[in-house]
């Protein structure tokens, strides 16, 4: 088991994100995260999965998700060099005390200060998972009150410019 | 330009030309204008009594046909009806195209009177399914669903129609069908002729090879090339039970139907097998019986259109993906002309001990189910069209009846939907008035459905009811019986006097209880241009063998004993 990233394009149509969801649900594939929106192609849509499970299970959702008549095209770029990023919103508790701590942390993962309130900080944060991940553990230290996270989405990098695989892992 | 007119007419002129010419529905509030358009078409409408009747009768339409079947119904509870029949076809991988009405545009989603998610309800159980909320979409959308319907693995698509559509005016002209593009019909598969020659390659090989024929070959109208395959290699046939008449079940390289009460010869030669070739069918847990075990010394060809049936179930050595007939044409000059004489003997054998132990051989004046098959099938020369529904009587059917032709056997195979066989066989007569149509079905699944006879007879369908009546759900009462120590909960049925009904509705009909009238009764109902109904009262605890216990490996099977009462369970004569 581990966990696969899928792109999937489809028809900009009312329901299809329907019947996406439900044949995830009903062929028991387990969707972690799923981030929808428009692509440079107008009446196109495009979803990140992140599903988790064998390469078996994967190749099977892959291929159900192509049985579906409004979808375009899909591919699981779980083993493609892919830029993976993810946004997530975060509310933190400050106190006089704390508030420039929290702002120097943001400032070292290149998160951004979006609400200033007198008890709390919204910040902003872009990166892979890892990355995101991380910075929500340091600030669990200062109280998080509210937070939001998009789940991933997905780019392949163009072939060959890096040369090396698995780049979008590491963050660069 | 095309001229103006409303929604429902679009809706008739789409049928025609589709090439329909018959439409089963039943009609109600929603889809009124329809239906009152109808009335300008040259089309007929067969009432079934209850919507399930008419998406079954459509499926036995299509199945007989080759078309797609196409069934009509009102929103809500008219629509709902047709759910299981939906899903029957939609496991079965059969062509319908559902027209159903909805509330007004104005409406939807207020929990109207008869409103329903239809397209929610059906998400899972169609190919695909549209709700049309803009007449303007009408033509195109009516297009598409009997396009997607009937291409590559086919399936239902339901069109919900919202009923000011229905009366709303479009001038859009019916696209040209090569002119609708979805996404989901421009990946048709093309055959990898590199596969081909790896699956050649293995099947020459083999010195024990085996072919599993399923529902793709007869979709795939690769019956030729099947026949073609097997007797230039000298390869043997087994099928599934929705492969039935892919090869002459008299054939001397046919095994019959494998799998949970598949033909023991068939089931061994499975797991002795070297080289699996299996063709057009999706290793459902029925014919496998447990998986980790399932043909353990082959190799496995995979001829398959649905790339997600390749590697679903079982992992093949060579897939071949894409339209059964291209790949085995292409396969064909590369098999060699082989003979494994030592093989054959030993199925031989098999087959030999199978029939020491059959039922056919039983010597006694009661009906025994499988002399009922048996004489069926001497009676109508095998030529029969059957329409079967679930149970034991569909398992005996299918081991007894040997078929000899494609497209001879309508039987729920993927969902095993009980009421099915009625309704189905009337759609198959409606398609095929030439042929003698036989429905064979239980007491139990034919009180599902037996509304339909108001069908038979308004319609004056001429179709043959022969319900094997053992006074049980047989089936299940057999699972009891092997697995639940004979407790017979809830499996007892009573039927009404079957010949008096089917007179209150004008139907001739007769009963039966002893083997000496079988043959006469049989024929007098098989030669009437009338509708017919047989009542047969057989032996009530029958069961059906070889059976693998859920979960079994294929060929660890229950068999009939070979002295008849010897293991308990069978009556002794
Ligand atoms: C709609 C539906 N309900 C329940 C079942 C479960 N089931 C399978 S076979 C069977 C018994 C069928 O009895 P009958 O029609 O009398 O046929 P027999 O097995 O006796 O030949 C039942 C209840 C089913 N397959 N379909």
């Amino acid at each position: 088991m581990s966990k696969h990233t899928i792109v999937a394009w489809m028809e900009d149509k009312p329901g299809v994100l329907a019947r996406v969801a439900n044949l995830f649900r009903r062929r028991n594939f387990n969707i972690e995260s799923l981030a929808v929106g428009h692509t440079e192609t107008p009446g196109v849509s495009r979803m990140t999965f992140v599903v988790e499970g064998d390469d078996r299970m994967v190749d099977q959702a892959v291929k159900q998700l192509l049985k579906l008549m409004n979808v375009i095209r899909v591919e699981d770029v779980t083993y493609k060099p892919t830029v993976l990023r993810e946004l997530a919103l975060i509310r933190v508790q400050t106190t006089p005390q704390t508030r420039s701590e929290v702002i120097q942390l943001a400032e070292i993962y290149r998160a951004q200060i979006v609400d200033v309130a007198l008890d709390s900080l919204v910040v902003q944060i872009v990166g892979p998972e890892e990355r995101v991940d991380s910075f929500i553990d340091l600030l669990e230290h200062f109280g998080i009150v509210e937070m939001v996270r998009t789940g991933r989405v997905a780019m392949t990098r163009a072939n060959g410019r890096n040369g090396k695989k698995r780049q979008g892992s590491l963050g660069v | 330009m095309t001229r103006k007119r409303e929604g429902a007419d679009v809706v008739w002129e789409a049928l025609l030309a589709e090439g329909v010419d018959v439409v089963f529905g039943h009609p109600g509030g929603a889809v009124l204008p329809i239906y009152d358009a109808m009335t300008k078409y040259p089309v007929r409408h067969v009432l079934a009594r209850h919507e399930q009747g008419a998406a079954h009768m459509a499926d036995g339409y299509a199945r007989a046909t080759g078309r797609v079947g196409v069934a009509m119904a009102t929103s809500g509870p008219g629509a709902l009806n047709l759910v299981t029949g939906l899903a029957t076809a939609m496991m079965d991988s059969i062509p319908l195209v559902a027209i159903t009405g909805q509330v007004p545009t104005s409406l939807l989603g207020t929990d109207a009177f008869q409103e329903t998610d239809v397209v929610g309800v059906t998400l899972p159980i169609t190919k695909h399914n549209f709700l049309v909320t803009d007449v303007h979409e009408l033509p195109w959308v009516l297009r598409a669903a009997f396009k997607i319907a009937r291409s590559g693995r086919p399936g239902p698509v339901l069109v919900d129609i919202c009923k000011d559509v229905q009366t709303d005016i479009t001038d859009r002209p019916l696209p040209d069908p090569a002119e609708i593009h979805i996404p989901g019909l421009e990946r048709q598969p093309s055959v990898d002729v590199e596969a081909v020659h790896a699956a050649a390659d293995l099947i020459n090989r083999a010195s024990r090879p085996l072919i599993i024929a399923g529902h793709g070959v007869l979709m795939a109208h690769a019956e030729r090339e099947l026949q073609a395959l097997a007797e230039k290699g000298s390869i043997p046939v087994t099928t599934t039970l929705l492969g039935i008449g892919s090869i002459p079940e008299t054939h001397p390289l046919s095994l019959g139907m494998s799998g949970m009460h598949g033909e023991a010869a068939s089931n061994f030669a499975l797991q002795e097998c070297d080289v699996l070739i299996a063709i057009g069918m999706r290793f459902d847990d029925r014919v496998t019986g447990k998986l980790e075990e399932f043909a353990p010394k082959a190799k496995i060809v995979h001829f398959e259109l649905d790339p997600s049936e390749v590697g679903k179930n079982i992992e093949p050595t060579v897939a071949v993906v894409g339209d059964a007939k291209e790949a085995l044409q292409h396969l064909l000059p590369l098999i060699k002309e082989r003979h494994h004489p030592e093989w054959l003997r030993r199925l031989q054998e098999w087959k030999a001990e199978s029939q020491a132990r059959d039922a056919v051989n039983l010597e006694t004046e009661d009906l025994i189910p499988p002399q009922v098959m048996r004489e069926l099938w001497y009676v109508t020369g095998g030529q029969a069209l059957v329409a079967s529904d679930v149970g034991q009587h569909q398992m005996w059917e299918a081991q007894y009846y040997m078929h000899q032709r494609p497209n001879q056997l309508f039987t729920s195979g993927g969902l095993g939907t009980m009421g099915y066989g009625l309704p189905a066989a009337i759609g198959a007569q409606v398609g095929r008035p030439e042929e003698k149509v036989w429905a064979v079905v239980g007491d139990g699944g034919f009180q599902m459905t037996l509304q339909e006879l108001g069908t038979v007879a308004q319609e004056n369908v001429p179709v043959k009811i022969a319900i094997i009546r053992n006074g049980y759900l047989g089936m299940v009462r057999q699972w009891q019986q092997l697995f639940y120590e004979r407790r017979y909960a809830a499996t007892p049925i009573l039927s009404p006097d079957l010949v008096k009904l089917a007179e209150a509705y004008g139907i001739p009909a007769r009963r039966v209880t002893k083997r000496s009238e079988l043959h006469q009764a049989l024929k007098e109902a098989h030669d009437a241009d009338t509708p017919y109904l047989l009542d047969l009262e057989v032996v009530e605890e029958f069961n059906v063998y070889p059976m693998v216990a859920p979960g079994e490996r294929v060929d660890n099977m229950l068999r009939r004993p070979l002295v008849p009462g010897e293991d308990g369970l069978t009556p002794a004569w």
